[in-house]
């Protein structure tokens, strides 16, 4: 792996803080003495400050999506299909900014870090967070990069649910939003879902209430478990059938062996991992924000009142097979949208990956989501 | 411009609210927000044509016309425009009656099936017609609904649809003196102002 040969790449990126130190109230009705977030950029802002996009990450993602943090990197960030020079988020084009959510693990001000106050980790007494609260945290973050508009704020998943609140929220300091495979709110069986994820954790004995680091524990069964679960929701039947079959991972059935399908396996693999990289209380604050993600509810239970807020164009993208925020979903959005008269394009992608298509390379998702963004592009810099 | 989208461009009054169904690769919308300041969205469901409408900055809305249109209000655009589309949609008649649920007005262009190089390839050669004006066969059309004019202007009497302004052209889209006499021999295509019940 040498990720500076590569001409599509934006190489090696280097993580930066922005520190807040004011008094942050959150929606939950307490308060952050100050935060800190962690954010990558790519490519260049221009004089106009007009060519910014804010990637917003989905449930277990974080601030690294594109480029490499050094040499020896195994994988890149987790959207580098889609971010870098000449991708369809062009770093060429765009001033890119990337950042990992509050409550998050992955450097955010979140359950890992010293609340000032007690002089220990917040671990499970981190404050609810809600994707209102990151709105309004990114909204410090932007001001601090001197970004008094976005040219588009784009996110997938919950992400996609930040480009909406952000659009509802601040509708002078965006030109579009990009929503891909979102929803305007979580229908009970996604909120089952996350809540099958949240009793795993939480029924794990070294969950210990939350207070599993200040034990020296992990509750990773807890957390393999909610990512197994999670993970099958992302895939599509079609796409699992494809990819693993009933293939045997060691080729003949040993009846009693504790793997034998090849699909175990991955499961297993994929839910170790994140037990090792993710934190539980974070996935607990996470799901929740999720589950309470409902901006119609401030509008009268009325997604178009909601969306009347907004003036920036919105991009609506969702995908065939993706069950666990379906198709249907994203045209609950585009119809109130259309309701409000605002300017909204919508596609729906071919795709057998289910939910998990918002982070592939599928060839017409691309060629939409960059010929909107391309043409917004345009549009900015006729007006420049 | 293609010239049966100049005919409909010069029907739309200045700020109109426009939905177009079946609007291909955008051309119509373009012209219309670029010359009209024209607010309108697209319906298409061909990817290569939705790619194309996002590049021209069109709000096109992946949507299959025979799913319905129920996700648009009562009288929320001031014209519905559907160009050589309503030959190929599975309720033809529920479609017009949508459209003017849906706009004040509505423009419907389509193929005459009665025009007279049609009638003389089925006289004469027994065949299905296949030219310009109906350019494929009949195992691949996806023009499942075809008619004439007599038989659409029998439609809109039945369904008390108002015919403000009609005109027909030959197969290049232009009009001729022969034409206006015996429009449902003459004409190629026909393009249709509708509104509201008559009273």
């Amino acid at each position: 792996m040498n990720p500076e040969s590569s001409a599509s790449s934006v190489g090696i990126v280097s993580p930066q803080r922005f520190h807040h130190s004011g008094d942050f109230p959150l929606q939950c009705g307490r308060r952050l003495p100050g935060f800190e977030l962690v954010y990558e950029t790519y490519g260049q802002l221009n004089d106009e400050a007009s060519n910014a996009i804010l990637i917003c990450h989905a449930l277990s993602g974080n601030h690294h999506a594109a480029g490499y943090h050094d040499s020896s990197d195994r994988k890149p960030g987790w959207w580098d299909s889609c971010i870098g020079p000449g991708k369809p988020i062009d770093s060429d084009k765009f001033f890119i900014v990337s950042v990992n959510n509050l409550g998050g693990c992955h450097g955010s001000t979140g359950p890992r870090t010293i609340n000032p106050q007690t002089g220990t980790e917040w671990g499970p007494d981190f404050p609810s967070v809600t994707v209102k609260d990151w709105v309004n945290s990114q909204r410090l973050l932007a001001d601090h990069l001197g970004i008094d508009c976005f040219a588009a704020v784009v996110g997938g998943s919950l992400g996609g649910m930040q480009a909406m609140q952000w659009a509802i929220d601040a509708p002078e300091r965006l030109q579009a939003a990009v929503l891909i495979a979102s929803a305007a709110r979580l229908s009970a069986q996604n909120i089952a879902f996350n809540e099958i994820a949240r009793q795993a954790i939480s029924a794990d004995p070294n969950f210990a209430g939350g207070h599993y680091r200040q034990q020296h524990k992990n509750p990773d069964l807890g957390l393999m478990l909610a990512r197994m679960v999670g993970h099958v929701t992302y895939l599509s039947d079609d796409g699992m059938r494809q990819k693993f079959g009933r293939e045997l991972k060691s080729g003949d059935i040993s009846l009693g062996q504790d793997v034998e399908f090849q699909v175990e396996s991955y499961l297993q693999y994929q839910g170790r991992s994140f037990s090792q990289r993710f934190d539980a209380n974070t996935y607990l604050l996470m799901t929740r924000a999720l589950d309470y993600f409902d901006p119609a509810s401030d509008f009268d239970n009325s997604l178009s009142a909601a969306l009347a807020q907004t003036r920036c164009r919105f991009c609506v993208i969702s995908f065939t097979t993706d069950w666990r925020f379906s198709a249907a979903r994203s045209k609950e959005i585009v119809d109130a949208l259309i309701r409000s008269e605002r300017n909204v394009c919508s596609a729906v992608i071919e795709s057998e990956h289910g939910h998990d298509s918002f982070l592939l390379p599928i060839p017409r998702y691309f060629e939409v989501l960059g010929g909107f963004l391309n043409r917004l592009h345009q549009d900015y810099s006729d007006a420049n | 411009m293609r010239t049966d989208l100049a005919i409909i461009a010069d029907l739309i009054k200045p700020g109109a609210r426009v939905l177009d169904l079946g609007c291909g690769d955008g051309e119509l919308l373009a012209h219309l927000q670029e010359n009209k300041h024209v607010n309108g969205y697209g319906l298409e469901i061909d990817p290569t044509n939705i790619t194309t409408c996002i590049n021209k900055g069109v709000n096109v809305i992946e949507q299959n016309l025979d799913a319905g249109l129920q996700n648009f209000a009562d009288a929320s655009f001031d014209m519905v425009v559907m160009t050589e589309t309503l030959q190929s949609v599975k309720a033809p008649d529920r479609l017009l009656h949508e459209m003017l649920r849906i706009g004040e007005q509505c423009i419907v262009t389509f193929p005459n099936f009665a025009y007279w190089r049609c009638r003389a390839h089925l006289a004469l050669r027994g065949r299905m017609p296949v030219s310009t004006h109906l350019p494929h066969s009949w195992y691949n059309t996806p023009n499942i609904h075809l008619c004439t004019f007599k038989d659409f202007e029998r439609l809109c009497a039945e369904q008390n649809l108002n015919i403000i302004e009609r005109f027909m052209v030959d197969a290049g889209h232009s009009t001729r003196p022969l034409i206006n006499r015996f429009p449902n021999f003459f004409g190629a295509f026909a393009f249709y102002r509708l509104g509201k019940e008559t009273t």
